[in-house]
């Protein structure tokens, strides 16, 4: 993009990397923190915790910074509003879960398949693409809002469909003990809890928490290539001009509803390709994993990271699942320890209708999460790392709503 | 008539018929399902007139709403909770007296809540991006949610049941058990349905209302108040929510946290049914969705009751998506 129009100098390697530009770049220098951090992440957390509790945690995180990716592609880019997304990542987990388990054993048909996790992830993926496709067909030919309805509508029903179709999914009852992937060779090392580099032969996930670190991490390097050249693609600047008038993209010579579906399934895709991947590290697949809650959390991930902007959703997501999963998580244990420490231990014990604060802490989660939405929201309505050109375009409007303001005459 | 419309009066036609079979095959049992698809159905209709309202005017998604409803029979519970007492069991005129203060004080709290919801978090964010008050609506829900697990817990809550009932006050009529109950629910509808049109039509502010609905700019040129208009039709929706949530607690009389969420979805479907932004079609399609989800219920399982209503919602929107009356607002 960027490239220095000057006369090569000689120099350094140091030097021809231009740090220095790059770092005055936003987006350059998060992908360059993210980076080292990835990097170091297994083997720092390894020896400061003992146990790779923190990669595994790590890993599950890929899934939602891969899911929130793949909604940026929908909201942020096109500007269709998705709240159904869930929908799309539970049938990404099912495929593979029905294709890799011993579950179609007991079902109409009575033969497991054992499918190679490999294949399914593309086939969660394409499956997921062409649900996408099938709902958005008949749906993206109307006005923004109604996609958003009909989305909310799918996404309740297909946790339900799976939960009712219980001789097949198992309904309730879940879906366990999924295969593992594997690979013929693997390589292991201090930063695993090994006491030496060594390579493993016909290595077998089995919910190894750094395979599957290194696994998410590699899936997410290429979502993001993928989304970032799509983004910079004819394609990409199609979805930025329907996003910001629908009428004149078509005016120009954009098949709107194309376009669109496009963005829909590439988005879906994303989710089907996470949800495969989650089947497998999760090892279960249940129904209530799937629930709207999911879908709004991603979308959250997205808006607050900064709509349309690939390192400022990565990082929302980032810093939403460490909220939910650790800071609220943790908030129980924490005020007490924090009560005990000032000298208020009694307001740790329950005492009539009082029912203790570790218990007063668990069952304020709920309002905390919405707090710091609307506060978030309120604060920065344009997400914490928004695109230069929303930006700029959001800085517009508000100018000229400024002016208008300026310009009426009080009416008394 | 063009094909959607076609293929949606197809469908609507075939329901209708298989309907029909079984009301002539079993009259009792049909009748006793509408019945009960009634009094469900007068609900949600209360609830959509919120959600059809608000998006009208402001074309927000009131996630909140659902929780507003809730919030309703959670405060109506506990103030029917001081004039209960030993009285639950008969017809009293102590707990008549009862429900006509309770009914006034939380419609209007919950009307005051709601115009506090639409101040801190819609208003600020009227010329942000569109996902951003949507965010904060979905944000204010959790809270609303917080709030009523933080008050009472994950446990059912029960309201008081008084509401006149027992043997002097149910009937069976060829077979169909009605009691006052259901009576009270559709007549109590009924009454905040019609209120509500001869306000939107009759009123000043209604006119307001309908004017800034159509098109906010040209009617702020005409001397509207927009911020105080957005903000009654806020408080009009709470109202409506809070008698809705008062009928339900005493309708059903046990109220959870998230009761909200479920019902304000099939709400929101029920306005979208009716053709969203349109008053008389967000009552009738509440009553609509109500039949819908008792005769599921009832013929085809209760669990692919939630299937059959979602259904419905994409299915209206890919065939008729103005709905069964039409949309009421313009493409902005």
């Amino acid at each position: 993009m960027s490239e220095p129009t000057t006369v090569k100098k000689p120099g350094s390697l140091w030097a021809r990397l231009h740090l220095r530009e790059r770092i005055k770049d936003r987006d350059t220098a998060i992908y360059g923190v993210l980076l080292v951090v990835v990097l170091v992440w297994p083997m720092s957390t390894y020896y400061a915790t003992g146990s790779s509790f923190l990669t595994s945690q790590a890993a599950h995180a890929g899934t939602w910074v891969l899911l929130a990716i793949g909604l940026n592609v929908v909201v942020g880019f096109a500007g269709l509003l998705d709240l159904g997304y869930a929908a799309f990542f539970a049938i990404g987990a099912y495929c593979y879960a029905l294709f890799a388990s011993f579950q179609l054993q007991s079902s109409p048909l009575h033969h497991a398949y054992h499918l190679p996790f490999w294949l399914m992830l593309f086939v969660g993926m394409f499956v997921a693409a062409a649900a996408g496709a099938i709902l958005g067909f008949p749906t993206l030919r109307l006005r923004g809002d109604y996609l958003a309805i009909v989305t909310l509508g799918f996404g309740e029903i297909v946790p339900q469909l799976f939960l009712n179709l219980d001789q097949w999914t198992g309904g309730i009852n879940a879906i366990g003990s999924i295969d593992q992937p594997s690979l013929p060779g693997w390589i292991t090392g201090p930063w695993a809890g090994a006491t030496s580099i060594a390579i493993l032969p016909n290595f077998n996930f089995s919910y190894d928490p750094t395979a599957y670190y290194v696994l998410v991490v590699i899936m997410i390097i290429i979502a993001v290539v993928l989304v970032t050249n799509l983004h910079r693609s004819r394609l990409g600047r199609a979805w930025m001009a329907i996003r910001e008038d629908e009428v004149a993209a078509a005016a120009m010579g954009i098949n709107t509803v194309t376009t669109k579906l496009l963005a829909f399934s590439i988005g879906a895709s994303f989710s089907g390709f996470a949800g495969a991947y989650y089947g497998a590290s999760f090892g279960l697949v249940s129904p209530d994993s799937f629930l709207f809650v999911v879908s709004i959390t991603v979308l959250v991930m997205v808006v607050l990271g900064g709509m349309g902007n690939i390192t400022g959703v990565i990082v929302g997501a980032i810093a939403i699942y460490f909220v939910l999963n650790n800071v609220l998580v943790s908030l129980p244990t924490n005020a007490e320890s924090f009560a005990n420490a000032v000298g208020l231990g009694f307001i740790t014990k329950t005492n009539g209708d009082w029912p203790g604060l570790a218990e007063e802490a668990r069952r304020l989660q709920f309002l905390l999460y919405g707090l710091i939405l609307v506060g978030m929201m309120l604060l920065r309505p344009q997400g914490l790392f928004p695109s230069r050109v929303r930006e700029q375009e959001l800085k517009h409007d508000a100018v000229v709503e400024e002016e208008t303001v300026a310009e009426q005459v009080p009416a008394r | 008539m063009s094909v959607g419309d076609l293929g949606f009066f197809l469908i609507v036609a075939i329901a209708l018929v298989l309907l029909a079979g079984e009301a002539v095959a079993h009259p009792s049992q049909f009748a006793q399902v509408l019945v009960f698809g009634l009094a469900d159905g007068a609900i949600y209709a209360l609830v959509a007139l919120g959600y059809t309202m608000v998006y009208g005017i402001i074309e927000l998604i009131n996630f909140a709403h659902g929780d507003v409803f809730t919030l309703g029979a959670y405060v109506g519970a506990t103030i029917m909770a001081f004039f209960a007492g030993a009285s639950e069991d008969s017809f009293l005129v102590a707990n008549l007296i009862a429900l006509l203060i309770t009914f006034p004080v939380v419609m209007l709290i919950m009307g005051a809540v709601n115009i506090t919801i639409e101040r801190v978090a819609y208003r600020p964010l009227r010329n942000a991006p569109r996902l951003a008050p949507l965010i904060t609506a979905i944000g204010m829900s959790f809270l609303l949610e917080g709030i009523m697990f933080l008050w009472h817990g994950p446990a059912t809550v029960h309201v008081p049941d008084l509401l006149p009932h027992g043997a002097g006050f149910q009937t069976t009529i060829g077979g169909v058990f009605i009691s006052f109950k259901d009576v009270f629910v559709v007549i109590a509808a009924a009454i905040l349905v019609t209120l509500l049109a001869i306000f939107i039509n009759g009123s000043k502010l209604g006119k307001a209302m309908r004017a800034t609905a159509q098109d906010r700019d040209a009617s702020q040129l005409m001397g509207i108040n927009i911020n105080r208009t957005i903000a009654a039709t806020f408080f009009i929706g709470a109202v409506l929510a809070g008698a809705g949530g008062m009928i339900w607690g005493l309708y059903f009389n046990t109220i959870t946290y998230n009761l909200g969420f479920r019902t304000g979805l099939v709400a929101f479907t029920s306005a979208v049914f009716g053709g969203i932004g349109n008053i008389p079609g967000a009552a009738l399609g509440g009553m609509v969705i109500g039949l819908t989800a008792a005769f599921s219920d009832n013929y085809i399982g209760s669990k692919w009751t939630q299937v059959v209503i979602f259904g419905i919602l994409i299915g209206v929107l890919v065939f008729r998506p103005t709905g069964l009356l039409g949309m009421r607002v313009p493409e902005k």
